[in-house]
């Protein structure tokens, strides 16, 4: 909302004439004795702190430690053997991806210069390290780069040769969620496959892993509860109520600990329930509530003037539901929905303290080796930029969802 | 507010009443399922139900307390001691959460380039990493890597940084101290009269007598007086044999840590939730507030701050609110807040019910505070408007 308000004038402004940049200087950085100061001040922090980054970097830094555990923090303690199943799950995404990417790409926009940039950039970095990951992996990852290239154009190709863009988008939505059970299968083996337990996934997977499954599970429930909020049966909204006020006013970290203990106590004793997935309980109960609430954001921004006219239709209360209102107050609440899910992302973290091996798990292990003793600041910077990676390319598709 | 529900046909109100019992006994037919399987898991593992325990002794030591706490204490005083220490954090958090990110929210919209290029760099790395990893961070990367207590880091103003945390000048409370503070409250009081009778007299005569300014003159240089000599400050300083900081306010490293990466992660947030509300005001404001001759801080400060106030506000409360409840992730550096020692106890006792319980009406009571006095707050705003 707030973006394409910022956008559009903008847009609407002439197209402003190169200035030189002396003038450029003056206006933006010395255009008083106020702002000349703050720029001063401000440069000799920024020298201060580069120069003290780079040092550090540089001299002081040991990143032996990151580029020796470098499989340890992406796949964990994932059986060696099997280490090309989440090679060929992750070469499934990169390739549905592209496609999906080419299909939604508005015309004669795939190939721009950023996008070229990014693909060349990461060419060059995938080459750059090879030396540490290993000439094998390095050849994949350009592979993948390759595929991507090639998906996005079939996919480009098959939404220019398909008039009706809507039925192939809805296709779209459902091969993912095709997809997601391939990758879980190929991560977790069962049928064909030798099973991966699913309590020795670690690392950056079981990140993932945990992230996607709450994700995909608390979405339903928060919509539900949203509309139960927002009905007219007492019972249901209070009930609703309740429930979102209740798990929003917890700590999260308390929730995690209720699901861990709390929740093989309710169970009847048969059942048992490994770490992981009283975990997931224990997320996608918590995040149900916090996108319940997003979600009756976008169902309030839904004017009345919709539900009555789809009413006048002769439309029921349930496909009123479902066909007018759902979509359009979905679409309003993407923002803040994916807003949920990079916190999601980032509390998965919390697995570490209920003693499950995550990213952020698998690096307090590896420091816990007496031979990585002080090196915890090259290690946290390093999945730090792991973590702002994702979360930031997420937040990036986020703005770019909020204008279609 | 448009209901996203409403009625169709002519027997809604029965379908609705049909419904409503459904779900109603799936819940209670779900909970008494949960219930009875807990009892009888009580039963299989011989444990009890009860708050009895709560007036046993503790034994064990809390490393940061308020009030005196010894391990011969018992564990409802452990409580209070770690309920005492998530409020400490709490309430300096959203201090100083508050205080960095109106700075930087304020400086997202800076005139000045780098200024704004700076901003958005700190708001970009701060929200797009975990907090947990960035409390991991600040303590085994920072804290515990500052140098040792006799060659501890002197900021200006006597700010000492060591590996045994901050410490920095406070008041010594003797009589002097409570004296400076009943002064400076005084004249806080006596200005914002002040202001308030000469605003008005500006608005029906033009002009103010110059008493309200000698006045206000006064009361600064009084508080000021107060402020540097009367509170009795006490310098932390190195004892003789260089082995400990005497004197001064003393934070451990996990608390310093806490509260750094609390308040450091939230103002992020706090940043944009400033940037939106600025930005929400209307631009009309900004020119009419400026063809009025206004000077551009005072433009922010009387115009667009407090329009920008009342649309920020409820936000704010639940960052606020996240603060509170981020602050349980304590346990993770050996802070010992209320979660981290219900933790403890529960390790002790194997009560998880009893605790968890506590633990969740504590949290649930704490953010209904903090929801009221917001809500308060914004009640207030809005009425100003009018």
């Amino acid at each position: 909302m707030t973006s394409t308000k910022s956008n559009s004038p903008a847009q609407s402004l002439p197209t402003v004439s190169r200035v030189s940049p002396g003038v450029w200087l003056k206006k933006n950085l010395f255009s008083t004795w106020d702002n000349s100061l703050l720029t001063i001040t401000c440069l000799a922090f920024l020298y201060w702190v580069v120069t003290s980054l780079i040092g550090w970097t540089f001299t002081q830094a040991k990143w032996s430690v990151v580029t020796v555990n470098l499989r340890l923090f992406l796949v964990g303690y994932y059986p060696e053997v099997s280490l090309w199943r989440p090679w060929t799950a992750l070469g499934i995404m990169v390739g549905l991806a592209g496609c999906s990417g080419g299909i939604l790409s508005e015309p004669g926009n795939l190939f721009n210069r950023s996008n070229l940039i990014m693909l060349t950039l990461l060419a060059a970095i995938w080459v750059a390290i090879s030396p540490w990951i290993g000439v094998a992996s390095s050849i994949r990852l350009l592979g993948m780069l390759v595929l991507l290239i090639l998906a996005a154009t079939l996919g480009k190709k098959l939404g220019q040769s398909l008039s009706s863009n809507l039925t192939l988008r809805t296709w779209l939505a459902a091969i993912w969620v095709l997809t997601f059970g391939v990758v879980l299968w190929l991560l977790m083996g069962g049928w064909l496959l030798n099973t991966v337990p699913i309590t020795s996934l670690s690392g950056l997977i079981l990140t993932l892993l945990v992230a996607v499954v709450s994700i995909a599970l608390s979405f339903p429930l928060g919509v539900l509860l949203a509309l139960g909020r927002q009905s007219e049966l007492p019972a249901i909204r209070w009930l609703a109520t309740i429930y979102i006020e209740l798990f929003r006013g917890l700590p999260l970290i308390g929730i995690l600990f209720m699901a861990q203990i709390m929740l093989p106590l309710v169970l009847p004793r048969e059942v048992l329930i490994d770490q992981v997935w009283r975990a997931i309980a224990g997320y996608t109960l918590f995040t149900a509530a916090y996108l319940a609430e997003n979600v009756r954001g976008g169902l309030q921004s839904v004017p009345r003037g919709q539900a009555e006219a789809a009413k006048a239709l002769g439309l029921s209360s349930p496909l009123v539901i479902t066909l007018i209102i759902l979509p359009q107050a979905l679409r309003s609440a993407i923002p803040t929905i994916v807003g949920q899910f990079i916190s999601l992302f980032k509390d998965t973290s919390l697995l570490v303290i209920v003693s499950l091996v995550d990213l952020l798990g698998i690096s307090q292990s590896i420091l816990a080796n007496p031979k990585y003793v002080g090196r915890a600041a090259e290690i946290y910077l390093f999945i730090g930029l792991i973590y702002w990676i994702f979360c930031y390319s997420m937040s990036l598709a986020s703005r770019k969802l909020e204008k279609y | 507010m448009a209901k996203a529900k409403i009625p169709l046909g002519h027997n809604q109100r029965v379908i609705g009443i049909l419904l409503q019992i459904v779900v109603i006994s799936l819940v209670l037919a779900v909970l008494i399922v949960l219930g009875n399987n807990l009892v009888n898991n009580f039963q299989q593992k011989n444990l009890e139900f009860g708050f009895d325990f709560l007036s046993s002794k503790a034994a064990f030591d809390i490393s940061d307390q308020v009030i005196n706490f010894q391990p011969s204490d018992t564990y409802s005083k452990a409580i209070i001691v770690g309920l005492l220490n998530s409020l400490r954090v709490m309430v300096v958090g959203i201090v100083l959460a508050t205080l960095i990110g109106v700075t930087v929210g304020i400086g997202r919209l800076s005139d000045n380039w780098l200024v704004r290029q700076l901003a958005t760099v700190y708001v970009e790395i701060l929200r797009n990493t975990p907090l947990l990893l960035q409390l991991f961070f600040w303590y085994s990367a920072v804290f515990l890597n500052l140098p040792r207590v006799d060659q501890a880091l002197v900021l200006p103003g006597s700010i000492y940084l060591s590996n045994r945390g901050i410490s920095i000048p406070w008041p010594a409370g003797t009589t002097s101290t409570w004296l400076a503070l009943d002064l400076i409250c005084a004249s806080v009081i006596l200005t914002m009269i002040v202001m308030r009778r000469r605003i008005k007299a500006i608005a029906q005569h033009g002009t103010a007598t110059p008493i309200f300014t000698m006045v206000l003159i006064g009361t600064a240089i009084a508080t000021i007086f107060a402020l540097v000599w009367g509170l009795d400050w006490q310098q932390p300083q190195l004892d003789r044999q260089g082995n400990s900081i005497l004197g001064g306010l003393n934070f451990s490293p996990e608390l310093a840590t806490l509260l750094l990466g609390l308040s450091v992660y939230t103002a992020a947030y706090i940043a944009e939730v400033v940037r939106s509300g600025i930005q929400s005001v209307n631009q009309g404001q900004w020119e009419a507030a400026r063809a009025l001759g206004l000077k551009p801080n005072l433009v922010m400060q009387l115009v667009i701050f407090p329009q920008a106030l009342r649309v920020m506000i409820p936000s704010l409360t639940s960052e606020y609110l996240n603060l509170a409840k981020n602050s349980s992730l304590a346990i993770a550096i050996g802070y010992s807040d209320l979660y981290a020692i219900a933790n403890t106890i529960f390790n002790n006792t194997g009560r998880s019910v009893e605790t968890l319980l506590i633990v969740m009406v504590a949290y649930l009571i704490i953010n209904l505070i903090i929801a009221v006095i917001m809500n308060w707050l914004n009640a207030r705003m809005q009425l100003l408007e009018r």
